[in-house]
């Protein structure tokens, strides 16, 4: 494969056509695509915990939903996209173990999806197709050639939104 | 805020460092019993590591791995994991189940796990994490409650996921404690992960004398 660029852990990165973008093995963390459908710019983020202003170590903004998702727009914005152009796809947000505790933070899966949704909503973006939430991990690829986001999955299947 | 996670002293390093060498040494003890079978240990290998590079020393971000769970409470909150290669928590299976069931046939690597296999390897798992936090309660003189383990077979970056994002709020590193365990018919190498909330890390801290 060419032109791939490699998303990390609470990392994000933005690319034009006909790059493409990847994070691999997705968890409770949720993978949030952006793409300018008339200027085909993509981008990418892997994002930890739904809300930076609930926690003081919070100088990495790509580990956020809302941190993330501006700088995200920024970062594409900077590549010449424009926000109103911008679609989103989600995938991840999965509960990897099945806990019975009372402990809130387990259902971190379902909480960033909630948090990210909220998050695009205020910047105005529609989230158009997402893969989330159930028990598995997931290896998202965002081709920014056409804007399709590809799952991959262990034992479950893959998919394209 | 910077944790403490990540600016522990040479000192404060060597006190955790033993502290995974006494643990991992009782849980591997405890495995050759359940197994009755000797197991032989190396030194483990204990060291500081990003939770972003974890999956890197078990075959990469998406190399199938089984990971079972355990949360800590008592006067010691955070989590506790058991993480091998799925071909290595096949040879565990392979051999607690012709231990206990005669007729047990070995499967191959490539097969996937049935319920009872699964239940097996979970029950590895508790056996291992609770003579491990056993003799953790007992070095520290604290208690020590570990909870039913859960257990989840996926790609490692995505079970990473977890402890990563639970203790995300205060430390992006965790302590990693690499074991190779050898018998006569294989060798694995399994990892116990240890994950503290800042506040425990201070209680283990000073009760080990590295405060």
């Amino acid at each position: 494969m060419e032109n791939v660029i490699i998303v990390g852990m609470a990392d994000l990165n933005a690319t034009r056509s006909p790059g493409i973008l990847t994070t691999i093995g997705l968890g409770s963390c949720v993978g949030i695509a952006l793409y300018d459908i008339k200027l085909k710019i993509a981008g990418l983020a892997h994002i930890m915990l739904p809300d930076s202003t609930q926690i003081q170590n919070n100088s990495n903004a790509a580990k956020f939903a809302d941190t993330a998702t501006i700088r995200l727009i920024y970062q594409m914005q900077r590549l010449g996209a424009n926000k109103a152009n911008l679609r989103a796809k989600l995938a991840g947000g999965a509960q990897m173990f099945a806990f019975t505790s009372q402990n809130d933070n387990l259902r971190i899966g379902d909480r960033n999806v909630e948090a990210t949704i909220k998050f695009l909503s205020q910047s105005n973006i529609p989230v158009i197709a997402k893969d989330t939430g159930s028990n598995y991990g997931r290896t998202v690829t965002l081709y920014a050639e056409d804007g399709r986001f590809l799952i991959k999955t262990i034992g479950h299947g893959s998919k394209t939104l | 805020m910077e944790s403490q996670m990540e600016n522990l002293n040479q000192n404060q390093m060597d006190a955790l460092k033993e502290m995974g060498n006494i643990g991992a040494g009782n849980a591997i003890t405890a495995l050759s019993q359940l197994l009755g079978k000797r197991i032989s240990m190396k030194v483990p290998v204990v060291k500081m590591v990003e939770f972003k590079h974890m999956a890197e020393f078990l075959g990469g971000p998406e190399q199938l791995i089984a990971g079972v769970l355990v949360q800590i409470s008592g006067d010691i909150n955070g989590i506790m994991m058991f993480l091998v290669k799925k071909e290595c928590a096949r040879e565990l299976i392979n051999t607690l189940m012709t231990e206990f069931s005669h007729d047990y046939a070995q499967r191959d690597e490539a097969e996937s796990f049935t319920e009872l296999e699964n239940s097996a390897l979970q029950e590895i798992g508790n056996i291992l994490t609770s003579s491990y936090l056993g003799s953790l309660a007992n070095l520290i003189n604290k208690r020590v409650i570990p909870s039913t383990p859960m257990l989840s077979m996926d790609m490692a970056n995505a079970i990473l996921s977890v402890p990563a994002i639970e203790f995300g709020k205060d430390a992006d590193c965790a302590l990693l404690i690499e074991s190779l365990f050898d018998s006569d018919i294989y060798s694995v190498s399994g990892y116990f992960l240890l994950v503290p909330d800042d506040t425990s890390l201070n209680i283990i801290l000073t009760c080990l004398g590295a405060k």
